[in-house]
């Protein structure tokens, strides 16, 4: 059972990524992105980390893709142009993608990194009262320092957005 | 006891990785491979709480590789809110979304 379910969600996981890449309409590589975060929020659920399973969802397939899909909409580049004539180009990535993809797998499968664990392990990681602990304890630096990086990304977010932003000495006086 | 073991977890996170790292070599289209990162993002993450969870024994519970995936998935919600307000900028100034197109820096 467990098997039949790890198999179903990395399925779920990495063949929306596969599609993601060969997509030609932008609308659906976010819909298929929001696939593929979901498959690795389960996967996560199949390592016991719920908290953040349940963050992956809120996060990357609430937030992220919506915004995603609201630039894509708003810039109105839902069409692109298909891949013809660039046989050329595709080679090196492929290339990069067949080096990055098996040399890890080998590795893994020749047993290198160790032999095959069975996690029977306590997975403290379920509760989120282990993390809420560790963040304002251990890691509250860290902690303080995030908040004030999505301050700085919310501030520098709605300054590169407003309109004219290279005729600014002028147009604040009118306005 | 199951026979889905680390190895599993990190063959499906390298095959991520290596799909997304495809994905920006591969695509023009600046939103497409922004996309693509955010993939590989995850692939990092699946790394991680696969390695916290088999690594971790009721003596020493191996929170930090979740710690850390926490502060992933922030660090990259702040970045995909400032990288799609650089993708708006640069379409109102060049009304593209092309990396073919945008070659201001070479001429």
């Amino acid at each position: 059972m467990h098997e039949v379910l790890f198999y179903l969600f990395a399925a779920m996981t990495l063949l929306p990524a596969v599609m993601l890449v060969c997509s030609r309409n932008t609308v659906n590589a976010a819909m298929l992105m929001i696939v593929s975060f979901v498959g690795t929020a389960a996967l996560f659920a199949m390592l016991q980390a719920y908290l953040l399973s349940v963050l992956q969802i809120m996060v990357y397939a609430g937030a992220v893709v919506v915004l995603f899909l609201f630039i894509i909409m708003l810039l109105d580049a839902g069409r692109i142009k298909s891949f013809k004539g660039r046989i050329k180009q595709i080679i090196v990535p492929l290339a990069f993608f067949v080096a990055l993809s098996i040399l890890p797998v080998l590795a893994i499968l020749s047993g290198r990194g160790g032999e095959a664990q069975v996690g029977e392990a306590v997975a403290p990681a379920s509760s989120a009262e282990q993390f809420g602990l560790l963040l304002f304890t251990k890691y509250q630096l860290p902690f303080e320092l995030t908040g004030f990086l999505l301050l700085a990304a919310m501030v520098g977010v709605i300054f590169i957005s407003r309109r004219n932003v290279s005729a600014l000495p002028k147009s604040e006086g009118k306005e | 006891m199951f026979a889905i073991a680390l190895n599993h977890y990190l063959i499906v996170a390298s095959l991520l990785f290596s799909i997304g790292f495809f994905g920006v070599m591969l695509r023009r289209n600046v939103i497409v491979m922004f996309m693509c990162m955010e993939l590989m993002l995850n692939a990092a993450n699946l790394a991680l709480v696969a390695f916290s969870r088999f690594n971790a024994t009721p003596d020493h519970p191996m929170m930090d590789g979740n710690v850390f995936v926490f502060f992933v998935i922030t660090v990259a919600a702040a970045e995909v809110a400032t990288g799609l307000a650089i993708i708006v900028a640069l379409f109102r100034k060049r009304a593209t979304v092309m990396a073919d197109e945008l070659t201001a820096l070479k001429k």
